[in-house]
């Protein structure tokens, strides 16, 4: 028989308020195996923790009861508690009084009855409990960054600087992501290739680093402090350690009209291309669905003009298995598609250009060398409409629901560098609200309107409809409650960003949750931003939610600081309640093995004793402690009842049951 | 029986089947309306008026006859708020009134306006005459 602890707290008037503590702890001591009960206004506090620990000691009991608030903000605080005065761990059972009880009842008799049936449960519980014992795992001290953006850069270096490996998987041909295409960065204007690519190059140089550029995350096993990653290398027919970056080969390449990515299709690259002068790594990538030599074995210029002898036409895929300890999703995103904006003629006519596409026009590297010109007939344009939440903030199907968050900012930083480069032109731009917190950010707002004369109206674009070479924009002017047509040379779309598309089979490959939108889901919104509920799994910028550069290098340092966290540890405690099998009852049937999301069921064949001194072999499963995380699905498939979880047995739950129903 | 402005305002969402709250008040239905200079009060201030149960002055307004309900708005808003539906619904609201504002057939000549659709004047005429 258990000598039970009943401990019921206050947590000041949260529960008070509304259940009769005093009441709750007298009658949870007529409970059979209760020797003490009591209650106590803040028992999480050092005070409460040692009352727990005196009662413990002084009344030799064996198992105890917290009526308090969830177990997920305090059983770790009692269950140490509990070890440090001598008891098992897990011979603390939680009963959720306040946000199952108090919080949303408001009927204190009901309430108090409800108290004492969820403390009747829990006792019913610790009866069953058992002594368990946490086991540990390994950490591999070595970390995975998938994307190589500025978030998985910052991410990458800050781990590297604490002495850690990391390698940085890129699908793109070089890191830098959307930064690198970015033209100035607000609040302060200066060039984002001044300030990214000196970080770029700190990886390259970084002994600690190894990008794998042009790869991506095939599958991902196992769990914290001990993944195995396949990662796809995929034939660049160029060989990595060979190419020296030097050019020739782009120069010479007969396939010129190949859409270049990197300025959002506005200008041609060839099939044997360097994405940009400063990429890293510096090695040529030839495109297998634009090159002829690989399409039809017909060509060979660029294998023929390499004085390195770095083309390969035969290379294959490569795959490389990996382990690490800790795994920071960096996956960042893209623009939306306009298909369902028809109303903006995005597709009618090449002025309009979305804002990236815009950041490629004024950029000094961009396919016009930094001097905006329309691009249906490369002349100057006078008169610019750029509009804001176009996809964003809309919940008719069409676009996002969720505000982009950096549109407001970089729309003001575009009309504000139009005005300053070119005088002679007049900017509109239409909103619905400007949202500009963040230091130095509504400043640059208003500069904009006021030192720059940029056109702020409230409303929105309606219509776009282009007209003898010009585009006539109707909109509403909400102030003045008026319609304005106003006829433009270019318009520019302030498209809704959304993660990007590899996001979800990462999360799927990762076990990770995302919401409804793709963002990745933090551990907690506000107290745990930059984990995954995944252990071992990190998030680091935009594939969390819509951030702006400073934001982003903020989470990414933040991410490789829990990542740091982990990766000292030379081993991490499991958890121990974990699935067992009970090989005398188990049929062999696999179902649970089916169902396991981890991969922690084995079956393997075993011999058994039989009646009159024979034996038998018997397929049956066995559970891997360190992979099982105890999800308990497998106990749920069990035909045969052979599967249990520990510490959360069937006959556990069924008691609690019981007691409920009792 | 005559209903108060608050009651009618409830009416017309009633009927509708929309709800005006969900507007963020960006004015793209008014920058896509192609009647909007012909109205007094435009598509957003339909929505907001009908969230206001400010409906009196809408409901006298020509306003309301002067929608084409080409949807136009109801294609555009972000929000799947469709004023054009308001705008319907008020219509009807007006006409369901009973004993009063059915259109008459000697009404009609004086309404005729050379910019305006016939179809317009035909379908109007058509629903609103019983």
């Amino acid at each position: 028989m258990q000598r039970i602890g009943v401990f019921v707290c206050w947590c000041g008037s949260n529960i008070a308020a509304t259940v009769d503590v005093q009441q709750v702890a007298d009658e949870l001591a007529k409970e059979p195996g209760v020797v003490y009960s009591t209650n106590y206004q803040y028992m999480c506090s050092q005070s409460g923790q040692q009352m727990i620990q005196e009662a413990i000691k002084e009344h030799h009991l064996t198992g105890i009861v917290i009526c308090s608030c969830s177990p997920r903000m305090h059983e770790a605080t009692f269950r140490k508690t509990a070890a440090a005065a001598g008891l098992n761990s897990y011979m603390v059972e939680i009963a959720n009084i306040r946000e199952q009880c108090s919080w949303i009842h408001k009927n204190k008799e009901e309430a108090t009855e409800k108290a004492i049936i969820l403390g009747r449960a829990a006792i019913a519980k610790v009866h069953l409990n058992a002594p368990l014992t946490a086991g540990e795992s390994p950490v591999v001290k070595r970390a995975l960054v998938i994307g190589g953006g500025i978030a998985g850069i910052q991410t990458a270096l800050d781990i590297a600087d604490a002495g850690f490996e990391v390698d940085i998987v890129e699908k793109k041909p070089t890191i830098g992501g959307k930064m690198a295409q970015i033209d100035k960065t607000f609040p302060t204007l200066d060039c984002a290739a001044c300030i990214l690519t000196p970080k770029m190059v700190d990886v390259a140089q970084n002994e600690k680093i190894h990008i794998y550029s042009y790869s991506e995350v095939e599958s991902v096993k196992g769990f914290v402090g001990n993944f195995t990653a396949t990662i796809k290398k995929k034939a660049r027919y160029v060989k990595e350690d060979v190419c020296t970056g030097c050019g020739l080969c782009t120069e010479k390449c007969p396939m010129k009209k190949v859409p270049n990515e990197f300025n959002q299709m506005l200008d041609n690259r060839t099939a044997i291309y360097i994405p940009f002068a400063q990429a890293v790594p510096k090695v040529a990538t030839i495109d297998p669905n634009a090159c002829m030599m690989l399409k039809n074995g017909k060509c060979g210029v660029c294998s023929k003009v390499c004085t390195a002898g770095a083309i390969d036409y035969t290379q294959k895929d490569e795959y490389i298995e990996q382990q690490y300890g800790a795994i920071v999703v960096a996956t960042g995103f893209n623009t939306i598609k306009l298909d369902n904006f028809d109303e903006f003629a995005y597709s009618q006519s090449p002025d309009v250009v979305t804002s990236l596409e815009f950041e490629r026009l004024m950029n000094a590297a961009g396919p016009t060398g930094g001097t905006l010109l329309r691009p249906s007939d490369h002349t100057h344009p006078h008169t610019l409409v750029f509009v804001q939440c176009v996809g964003s903030r809309d919940i008719s199907g069409c676009g996002k629901p969720y505000c982009s968050k950096i549109c407001c900012m970089y729309t003001a930083k575009h009309a504000m560098l139009c005005r300053e480069k070119y005088p002679d032109t007049e900017v509109y731009v239409f909103y619905i609200d400007v949202r500009t917190p963040g230091k130095n950010f509504d400043e640059f707002y208003r500069r904009a309107v006021e030192e720059y004369g940029v056109h702020y109206i409230k409303g929105m674009v309606g219509k776009v409809a282009p007209k003898d070479g010009k585009l006539m924009v109707q909109a509403s002017d909400l102030l003045a409650n008026d319609q304005l047509l106003i006829e433009a040379d270019m318009v520019v779309l302030a498209t809704a960003i959304e993660p990007d598309e590899s996001a979800r089979s990462i999360a799927t490959m990762l076990t990770a949750s995302m919401d409804t939108n793709d963002f990745f889901t933090e551990a907690h919104p506000k107290l745990r931003p930059v984990e995954s509920p995944t252990a071992g799994i990190f998030l680091s910028g935009v594939c969390q939610g819509p951030k702006d550069i400073p934001e982003t290098v903020s989470q990414a340092s933040a991410a490789a600081a829990k990542v740091i966290g982990l990766l000292v540890k030379d081993k991490l405690t499991c958890n121990p309640c974990v699935a067992e099998s009970n090989e005398l009852m188990c049929n062999g049937c696999s179902a649970c093995e089916k169902v396991c999301p981890y991969g922690a069921i084995t079956y393997s064949d075993k011999e058994f004793r039989t009646p009159y001194r024979t034996t038998i072999m018997r397929r049956v499963a066995s559970v891997n402690p360190a992979v099982c995380q105890g999800c308990g699905a497998c106990t749920v498939a069990c035909p045969s009842g052979a599967m249990d979880l520990k510490g959360f047995s069937t006959r556990q739950i069924m008691a609690e049951v019981d007691a409920i129903c009792k | 029986m005559e209903k108060n402005e608050k009651e009618l305002a409830q009416l017309i969402q009633e009927i509708s089947g929309l709800n005006p709250k969900k507007c963020m008040k960006c004015g793209k239905c008014s920058g896509a309306c192609p009647a909007f200079h012909e109205m007094e009060y435009h598509p957003h201030q339909f929505v907001d008026m009908v969230d206001r149960g400010d409906v009196n002055r809408l409901l006298e307004s020509k306003s309301i006859w002067m929608c084409l309900t080409c949807f136009a708005c109801v294609e555009r808003c972000p929000r799947d708020v469709k004023p054009a539906n308001f705008i319907e619904a008020a219509r009807l609201a007006l006409i369901r009134q009973q004993g009063c504002n059915h259109l008459k057939d000697e009404a009609v000549p004086p309404l005729l306006d050379e910019e305006m659709p016939q179809q317009a004047i035909v379908s109007a005429y058509r629903k609103f005459k019983k």
